[in-house]
């Protein structure tokens, strides 16, 4: 085994740019590690773990790149550093050919540049995020910041300068907004209308502006708050900030919010705030009891479909909607039990989106009882080791524990391939589920990355005389740049089953496995 | 309006710090979005980070730069005298030798630079050789100061002694003057550390006849307005740095009417004209102290975090900012030069960087001037492109465009002008500066030309005694 460790000084780059380089590196040929980043003092201890480090590493700075290799024989390595570099001197070539794309280096020297600027996307390391985002707000522009680990205070800060300038501050770690019919980092392509939607949770408000299109509504604006702004020492700044504005805002007739159940306090605030509006508001705590919030005027769902369906009837329109055929659902149901095992008695899901993995974990559990996750709010159902599933699991693969060193799984989904072999080999699992989510910011092709794999899962499940029931929900629409439809043609085409709608998929789930004869019922109770 | 809302009505324009795959997802929407070429700020030191927010939101450190840089853009350099060192220079003894950079030791100086002492020591008749020159020089007897500290300016070696004859420019409306020596031209040379016989020759005829000549000249013009020549040769193909053809041929234009004029020989006047002609780089030695005279009256101005002066000595790299005390330097290893080599040179004999040169870069010229001087981006290797882009970014470490110095290639944008410390080390881009390669060895001269920048460290350090002038000041309030 041989080790190779090359230094560029001064070469600073983003670290989706690294990490999808690492990966292909690392499938090339004889190499068995492969790093590519930043010289930070994390990666260098990262590096060092791996065994890969030497004094030029410890001498290197947070603006030096580090390419490091370890393949079997010398010119796999040079191979892979070479390859590393070509990748990266095309990008300075892609990016310094033309004599006016000579990128500025700062916020201020853009600023300069692009005067009619309005708002700053940043998406940098956290622990420079909160400088770049004061230095946004202060030169007026609005910020959504898509970087975590900010400091409790310093988002605090942060949202208290925006709310005193009458800007936005979305995030820290937020992924997603609409503005002005414009989708921003991960959003999708929806018909422009006059549903105004506020969300602590990326996906949330994907899943929201993706069914209130289905369902022929449309978005006036999306606005990201980040996931902690509910939470008791933010006071959901940005979300008032953003229900004033959607509420003065004149296209803007209904109003969602979407969120994981926040801090006690702030929900009351938010009730009571939202009964004083003119406009009326649908709101969808995810995991959160709607009777718990039973308040007059205000419209509270159980799902993110019942959201969107909700907030496209209080707009006056019919909603158009696919009719499910109950009937047909059964047979379906009834045909996939007859092809388990009795081993079989599991369902695991394996999620991109953390909302979207709550809410389904909400639906399966009232159903199926225990499900156990690496997200779970109650401590007893939190996986020990999120590695490794147990009876009903649900994962969150976007969650820190999967995305340290790694893309998010919506940039890379062959991420999940490994956990998907890993579950089809399980004889107690009966379905799995996965989401896939399109739109700006997500992968090209994720159905076309997932497919074969899928394919390979169901054989390895036949391998072993099981019945594998792979269900599916594509989060998009077919304005999106992968196109909806291709996507859940690639999927069917492997024999995945494809829900309409999130909710829709945990249901299939709950009901395949439910002792229940009456799948009607638990139909009406869940949607 | 009590809400965001304002932004519902505006058309987006997006700054993108970070993942370019959310500006080109943007860009694919046919959203204005402009990428930020971003890297940590002061190369991810938290330590310097706190010192630049301190330094860059104070308020005092923008007006102050405000004001050094209506100083620096309202400069007057104008030639109005020739004289001898002693005569002029304050400070100047007959046993002092000024020399380029920071300051510095005769032990340590690089071998062009001592080369240019023993010829100086020599060109005094105070010594009659190099051995006797070097026991002079190292004895403790001669006192060696950076021109800097006394309102001079050398290419390379930069050495003055008390004889030689210098330039003085005075710039107009401050007062503060000027001074640096006549350019020799090419080839064995002082400034590269030459001290033949000819060297001293030449030296002795620009004190003879140039010196009395260019006197008379400059007393019948009422002096030559610098700026305006300099203004006009950016326009020519000059970057005032290594390129003065253009710079040169419009002194002599404007100084041949006067030199006719004069009770000057035909025989000398014709020598005189010969020997500028044939040097092209002789208002190199005309402009340096013309940024040396524009910038120098912004020194002393607290607060300012504009730099005044970058300048190398073979060994170090010095720079002086307007808000430091007088006289006072940020100093970092002197780097290697990245470039062209003459025909049987290598690398191994290159002299890492050296002269007070850069002064032109500290005002906007020079390598800060490059996309507009085409002819100099060959002979430093690079393309146009190239020098477009040094210019450009050049922008995002200055304060203003020049009002007066503009860039035809640029849609004649002003010259990006007052080099911010802040900037610089938020960005972690350095300035440019085009320059010649020197031999290490004394006399053998110019080997190559390339494009090198100052350290970090002299911008880190300028920063972070800006932050404690801040502090300082902020408890200095509290207190009252």
């Amino acid at each position: 085994m041989e080790t190779k460790v090359l230094i560029k000084k001064n070469s600073y780059k983003d670290s989706v740019t690294l990490m999808a380089l690492s990966r292909r590196m690392k499938a090339m040929p004889g190499v068995s590690e492969a790093v590519v980043s930043m010289a930070t003092a994390m990666n260098k201890e990262l590096l060092e773990h791996v065994g890969m480090t030497s004094p030029e590493v410890t001498e290197a700075g947070a603006n030096d790149l580090m390419i490091a290799v370890q393949a079997d024989g010398s010119e796999a390595c040079t191979a892979a550093i070479q390859f590393a570099e070509d990748m990266l001197s095309h990008d300075n070539k892609a990016a310094g050919h033309n004599r006016s794309t000579v990128g500025p280096k700062s916020l201020s020297a853009a600023m300069a540049r692009a005067s009619d600027a309005n708002i700053a996307v940043i998406s940098v390391p956290g622990v420079y995020a909160a400088r770049e985002a004061r230095a946004a707000l202060k030169g007026g522009l609005n910020v959504l910041m898509f970087s975590d680990n900010v400091s409790l205070q310093d988002e605090l800060n942060l949202k208290e300068l925006a709310h005193q300038s009458k800007l936005f501050m979305m995030g820290p770690d937020c992924g997603t907004a609409i503005i002005n019919n414009v989708g921003l980092c991960f959003a999708n392509s929806v018909r422009q209308g006059n549903i105004g939607v506020i969300g602590a949770s990326g996906t949330g408000i994907q899943e929201v502006t993706v069914l209130i299109d289905r369902f022929g509504g449309g978005i006036s604006q999306a606005i990201g708050t980040g996931g902690r702004d509910l939470s008791e020492t933010i006071g959901g700044i940005t979300m008032f900030d953003a229900l004033d504005a959607l509420n003065e805002d004149e296209s803007t007739e209904v109003i969602v919010l979407v969120s994981k159940p926040p801090a006690r306090s702030v929900v009351d605030k938010i009730i009571h705030f939202v009964c004083e509006m003119s406009k009326p508001v649908v709101v969808s705590f995810v995991g959160s009891r709607p009777s718990e919030m039973a308040v007059p005027g205000l419209h509270v769902a159980e799902t993110l479909e019942d959201a969107a369906r909700k907030a496209v009837q209080l707009t006056g329109k019919a909603v158009a909607s696919v009719q499910r055929d109950d009937a047909q659902l059964a047979e379906v149901v009834n045909s996939v039990r007859n092809k388990l095992s009795p081993k079989q008695r599991y369902v695991r899901g394996l999620y991109c989106g953390g909302t979207l993995c709550h809410e389904s974990i909400n639906i399966v559990q009232a159903h199926l009882g225990a499900v156990y996750s690496n997200i779970s709010k109650q401590p007893e159902y939190r996986l020990a080791n999120p590695q490794l599933s147990k009876e009903h699991t649900f994962i969150d693969l976007g969650d820190d524990a999967f995305t340290v060193g790694h893309p998010h799984p919506m940039i890379e989904p062959s991420l999940r391939i490994p956990r998907l072999l890993q579950e089809a080999a399980d004889p107690e699992v009966a379905v799995i589920l996965l989401d896939v989510v399109l739109g700006y910011g997500a992968n090209d092709n994720p159905a076309g990355i997932l497919a074969p794999a899928v394919a390979e899962a169901k054989r390895l499940a036949a391998s072993g005389g099981r019945y594998l029931h792979v269900i599916g929900y594509v989060c998009g629409t077919d304005k999106d740049k992968q196109n909806k439809a291709e996507q859940m043609k690639k999927l069917a085409d492997v024999g995945v089953w494809l829900a309409n709608s999130n909710a829709e998929a945990a249901m299939f789930a709950a009901a395949t496995l439910a002792q229940k004869e009456n799948l009607y019922e638990i139909g009406q109770s869940s949607l | 309006m009590k809400s965001g809302s304002h932004l519902f009505k505006q058309r987006l324009s997006v700054i993108n710090l970070g993942t370019s795959t959310f500006a080109e997802d943007l860009q694919r929407q046919g959203v204005t979005t402009t990428q930020v070429d971003w890297q940590p700020p002061a190369g991810g030191d938290l330590v310097l980070m706190e010192a630049l927010d301190n330094v860059m939101n104070e308020e005092r450190v923008r007006q102050a730069n405000e004001k050094a840089l209506e100083v620096i853009l309202a400069a007057n350099p104008v030639l109005i005298d020739m004289d001898l060192a002693k005569n002029v220079i304050p400070g100047m003894t007959p046993q002092t030798i000024l020399h380029s950079g920071p300051p510095l030791q005769w032990t340590d100086m690089c071998g062009p630079m001592k080369g240019a002492v023993i010829g100086a020591l020599m060109f005094e008749g105070m010594a009659t050789d190099a051995d006797e020159a070097k026991e002079l020089a190292a004895s403790g007897k001669i006192r060696f100061s950076p021109c800097h500290n006394h309102g001079a300016v050398g290419p390379m070696a930069g050495v003055i002694s008390a004889s030689m004859p210098v330039s003085v420019v005075e710039n107009r409306g401050f007062g503060n003057r000027s001074f640096c020596t006549v350019n020799e031209g090419l080839g064995k040379v002082l400034r590269f550390g030459s001290y033949d016989r000819e060297v001293i020759d030449r030296l002795k005829w620009i004190a003879e006849e140039l010196f009395p000549a260019m006197r008379a000249i400059l007393t019948l013009s009422g002096g030559i307005d610098l700026k305006n020549i300099i203004a006009q040769a950016l326009h020519m193909g000059d970057e005032c740095h290594n390129r003065n053809k253009a710079g040169t041929s419009l002194f002599v234009r404007a100084v041949a009417p006067y030199l006719l004029q004069s009770d000057v020989p035909r025989q000398v006047a014709a020598r005189v004209l010969e020997f500028i002609r044939d040097n092209d780089h002789y208002f190199l030695n005309l402009s340096m102290p013309a940024c040396k005279a524009s910038l120098d009256a912004a020194n002393g101005i607290p607060f300012s975090s504009i730099v005044t002066a970058m300048a190398r000595n073979g060994v170090e790299f010095g720079i002086r900012i307007s808000g430091a005390s007088e006289n006072q330097w940020f100093t970092g290893p002197a780097q290697m030069l990245e470039g062209l080599l003459f025909p049987g040179f290598q690398d191994a004999n290159a002299n890492p960087d050296l002269g007070d040169s850069a002064i032109t870069e500290t005002m906007g010229l020079g390598g800060f001037a490059m996309a507009g001087s085409p002819a100099i981006v060959q002979f430093v290797g690079g393309s146009i492109d190239d020098a477009v882009a040094y210019t450009t970014k050049m922008y995002d470490v200055t304060w203003k465009e020049h009002p007066g110095f503009s860039i035809p290639t640029l849609n004649f944008r002003g010259n990006p002008v007052g080099i911010d410390v802040c900037k610089v080390v938020q960005t972690g881009e350095l300035p440019i500066i085009n320059s010649g390669i020197a031999h290490k060895e004394a006399g053998i001269g110019q080997i190559g030309a390339g494009l090198v920048h100052p350290p970090m460290t002299c911008f880190n350090q300028a920063l972070t005694y800006l932050a404690e002038q801040v502090t300082k000041a902020e408890r200095g309030a509290v207190l009252e």
